[in-house]
């Protein structure tokens, strides 16, 4: 299991985490990432998820991240400045990881071996 | 109706009709199974007069996203045209044993599944095109799905309308309320996209949020 800190995420492009996160579930590894991912980054990731898939070896992940949310501070909002808090993920392998109760604030998972 | 709330709703019409799109491309996305499809049908069919594509009880039925256009909604005094684009279930992974375990061969499971994955990546790369989305949940399930995050997280990033549709409350299961509290800051609307239950006050959303 690697737990990934918010300082190694925050220098990276999105593509480059999105890299990051694939290569270390395809390698059988369960990322914790400190700070997540945006909610357009989420996306992308599921998209090049779906392009790695392969029928024997890989299904695709799991993943579980807590709802984001958006700076509600007034200067912020004055001048329209969205600024997405993101909140911790859990990311692994679909035949490893499986999340089994979420809410707010609790993400409840079982690992297993292959 | 006061004074004020009058000048308000009247200015905030005058103010749509100023910047409204011609018509607006609504996207329904939910994950798997959630009834997206039977939505698609029943409002497609409710409006048109036709449908739009096959429902099953096997995952993924849905491989390709399809677009209806000029569809007229009219509810409550208030009228919306809307292309309605109908999109494969989200989901992060795709298992072909998982069709087997439908009744499916091999072969045919493992088509599926590959068809799945591209149905997958083209409803991610439609969110760049909506001008909002109706988001069915099956009521029946924890609504802190990841799909379910995803989505809300992509439409408040955009600023883009967003509406729940509760669905599958014809099932004594469900729970349109866990849904309310998980996401209390979008409208939702419980229905059954199966039989009809609450569909009218869902076309008044509809014709309110997207309008």
């Amino acid at each position: 299991m690697d737990l990934i800190s918010e300082e190694k995420m925050a220098d990276m492009t999105a593509m480059e985490k999105i890299r990051l996160i694939l290569d270390g579930v395809k390698e059988g590894k369960i990322l914790v990432l400190e700070r997540g991912l945006t909610p357009t980054e989420e996306a992308k990731l599921i998209e090049m998820t779906m392009t790695e898939i392969t029928q024997e070896d890989f299904p695709g992940i799991e993943i579980e991240s807590y709802p984001s949310s958006q700076n509600q501070k007034l200067i912020d909002r004055i001048f329209r400045k969205p600024v997405v808090r993101t909140r911790l993920t859990v990311i692994g392998p679909a035949n490893q990881l499986k999340t089994l109760k979420k809410d707010r604030d609790l993400i409840s998972a079982l690992v297993s071996s292959q | 109706m006061g004074f004020i709330k009058k000048v308000k709703k009247n200015f905030s019409s005058i103010f749509k009709n100023l910047f409204k799109k011609k018509t607006a491309k609504i996207g329904i996305y939910g994950p798997p199974n959630a009834g997206k499809t039977t939505l698609a049908n029943r409002i497609i069919r409710d409006w048109t007069g036709d449908a739009m594509g096959a429902v099953s009880n096997v995952p993924h039925e849905t491989r390709r996203a399809r677009r209806r256009e000029g569809v007229t909604i009219q509810s409550n005094g208030s009228k919306v045209t809307l292309d309605i684009v109908d999109t494969p279930g989200l989901a992060t992974k795709v298992d072909f044993h998982e069709f087997m375990a439908h009744g499916l061969e091999e072969e045919e499971a493992k088509r599926r599944a590959k068809e799945a994955t591209e149905g997958i990546i083209e409803a991610v790369k439609w969110l760049d095109d909506l001008d909002g989305v109706i988001l069915v949940m099956d009521a029946t399930e924890d609504p802190f799905t990841q799909v379910n995050v995803t989505v809300i997280g992509n439409m408040e990033a955009r600023k883009l309308p967003l509406l729940i549709a509760a669905n599958k409350i014809d099932l004594p299961e469900s729970s349109p309320a866990r849904i309310r509290s998980a996401f209390p800051q979008h409208p939702l609307v419980p229905i059954s996209a199966l039989d009809g239950q609450n569909i009218d006050t869902l076309y008044e959303e509809i014709a309110d949020h997207f309008g």
